[in-house]
């Protein structure tokens, strides 16, 4: 069994707040989960439910007011793990007076590379994410995207071996996601663990490898995104096109989802074969069958309202 | 080492590309202007009237450079979340601290040597030639460079736990203060509780002591700076520079970023 790469132990994070501080409010409880080394790990959650808490926490940003974790068998407290750790931020800030290349060369004199080295890491991942003629130019005249691709560049400029990336999708074009998640999958097969939180859920599903969903400060699901799903289809969605008017086809047709000549029909699995005879009959033509199942989006909804109807049911108690 | 070096290098840099060093050109105008009236109007005092107001211009420029970039050192990095991806490196908290505050001083003391030797050359000007007395401007311009340092340290140290506009007023309440530590300490009054009298001159020994620095009025005149007080001053600076900034670190290195 592979080891874990990042151990998150009771972690817990209330900040103070009121006139005095007096109040608090968790937003983190308990987290206690781990990532494996060389998976792929997606962070669910609606805004505000403790993704970017947690991802703080790991990096350093905040510090905890319980619990533990650790990366690579090393404290979150000790600086020395910052070395085999890379970063994205959510919606990344850089110095925007500094070029694309002046930033990655500020970021890499962190770290022990000789000029040499520096120089050709630099280049390297500018190429990597596509910024490579852009690399002259001041990051205050860059768009949201490129400054999330320079972002995703200085986190990984120095080959480390944890990646964790905050919302690494997000502000991105389908170009720049599809790069993106090429990017991950790239780490992935380099034998990098990464850790990313991102509402898009299919993202997730396309890239995991595990996935844990937190609602509310709480992590309330973990697992292979196709095990936390109910995988058992659901039944077949049947595609296919008719023009001629039949009487009989009417009591289907009033089911399906007409677009244009096109119906759309979502129908049991043991009612499969009868209705494809019923359709071949009345002489509609087959397009496609799809097995229907459950997404991921259905299961997080499910937690995020089942979150939100017992947030809604301690307010009418406690009232 | 050189990670405080590497912040302080790119504090410079932010400094000289976001032009604050363009206040020498508005120096360099006012030295001419001086240089050319002075010689017009005054017989006999064109060398104190020419130092007076070089080191004072050299003064309140570097201290609103001090100030109104010193307060932002660390909140503004914090407001545009640079600080976060710099702070996920291999970089202590009081490492970044000691670099933003190295920075600043390095953008100040070239400022302040490019200012002091516009004041040379136009004391060269009015006063032909320059003499060895002259040397104690150069150590009224050091003395403005540590005054600088303490206020840059300061205004650091406001920076890391409040907003700008907050630790402006601190760190100018704290110079202004400072400006009278002497008046504080051997102030008598009949009508003053000796309680307060105590707490006062208590008071004044915590306070940055900013008038040991001033010794506009010797360079005027050409008046030597004993070697005691220079290094009386230096070990001053360094050793409040040195507190202030522990205390600074302190309070950064528990502050959540959120």
């Amino acid at each position: 069994m592979a080891s874990a790469a990042i151990e998150i132990e009771n972690l817990t994070k209330d900040y103070p707040f009121g006139f005095l501080h007096l109040r608090k409010k968790t937003s983190l409880e308990g987290l206690t989960m781990s990532v494996e080394d060389g998976e792929v790990f997606g962070f669910l959650g609606p805004n505000g439910a403790g993704k970017s808490t947690t991802i703080k926490l790991l990096v350093g940003l905040i510090f905890p007011t319980a619990g533990t974790a650790r990366i690579l068998g090393k404290s979150i407290n000790d600086i020395s793990m910052h070395r085999d750790i890379g970063y994205l931020p959510e919606q990344p800030y850089f110095y925007d007076y500094l070029t694309a290349s002046e930033l990655l060369d500020y970021f890499a004199r962190f770290h022990e590379f000789t000029a040499a080295e520096r120089r050709e890491r630099v280049q390297r991942m500018l190429k990597k994410v596509g910024l490579e003629t852009a690399r002259k130019i001041q990051l205050r005249k860059y768009s949201k995207g490129m400054l999330q691709r320079v972002g995703l560049a200085q986190a990984i400029l120095h080959d480390p071996k944890v990646v964790i990336l905050d919302e690494p999708m997000s502000g991105l074009d389908p170009v720049g996601r599809r790069e993106v998640r090429d990017i991950i999958l790239e780490l992935k097969r380099d034998g990098k663990t990464v850790l990313f939180s991102t509402h898009i859920l299919s993202d997730a599903e396309m890239l995991c490898d595990r996935v844990g969903v937190i609602v509310g400060g709480k992590l309330r699901g973990v697992g292979a995104p196709d095990e936390m799903v109910d995988m058992k289809p659901r039944g077949m969605e049947i595609l296919f096109e008719y023009a001629v008017g039949d009487a009989n086809l009417h009591t289907l047709l009033s089911k399906a989802t007409q677009t244009g000549k096109r119906y759309r029909l979502q129908v049991a699995e043991e009612e499969v074969y009868a209705t494809l005879e019923q359709l071949r009959g009345a002489g509609a033509k087959i397009l496609s069958m799809t097995q229907v199942k459950a997404t991921l989006e259905e299961y997080f909804m499910h937690l995020v309202e089942a979150d939100r109807a017992q947030a809604a049911a301690v307010e009418v108690s406690g009232k | 080492m050189n990670r405080v070096a590497v912040v302080a290098w790119n504090t410079f840099r932010e400094a000289v590309r976001d032009r604050v060093l363009y206040n020498l050109v508005f120096f360099a105008l006012l030295m001419i202007a001086a240089a050319i009236l002075v010689g017009e109007i005054s017989i006999g005092i064109e060398q104190m009237v020419i130092v007076t107001l070089g080191l004072s211009a050299i003064s309140v420029i570097g201290l609103l450079i001090a100030v109104f970039i010193g307060v932002g050192l660390v909140s503004k990095e914090m407001d545009k979340r640079t600080l976060y991806a710099l702070l996920a490196k291999p970089v202590r908290r009081w490492e970044f601290l000691l670099g933003k505050f190295g920075g600043l001083l390095l953008t100040l003391a070239v400022n302040t040597a490019a200012m002091a030797a516009g004041l040379f050359v136009a004391l060269r000007y009015v006063k032909h030639p320059l003499e060895r007395a002259d040397l104690a401007v150069l150590v009224a311009v050091y003395f403005i460079l540590l005054k600088l340092a303490l206020v840059v340290a300061l205004a650091l140290l406001f920076s890391c736990y409040t907003t700008p506009l907050l630790a402006i007023l601190f760190t100018a309440a704290l110079y202004v203060s400072g400006l009278f530590v002497q008046e504080m300490r051997t102030y008598r009054s009949d009508t003053m509780a000796p309680a307060v009298q105590t707490m006062l001159r208590w008071l004044s020994y915590v306070l940055p002591n900013f008038e040991n620095f001033d010794v506009m009025a010797s360079a005027a005149h050409g008046r030597a700076i004993p070697g005691a007080l220079i290094l009386q001053n230096t070990a001053y600076a360094a050793v409040y520079c040195t507190i202030v900034l522990a205390a600074a670190s302190v309070i950064f290195s528990r502050r959540n970023l959120k």
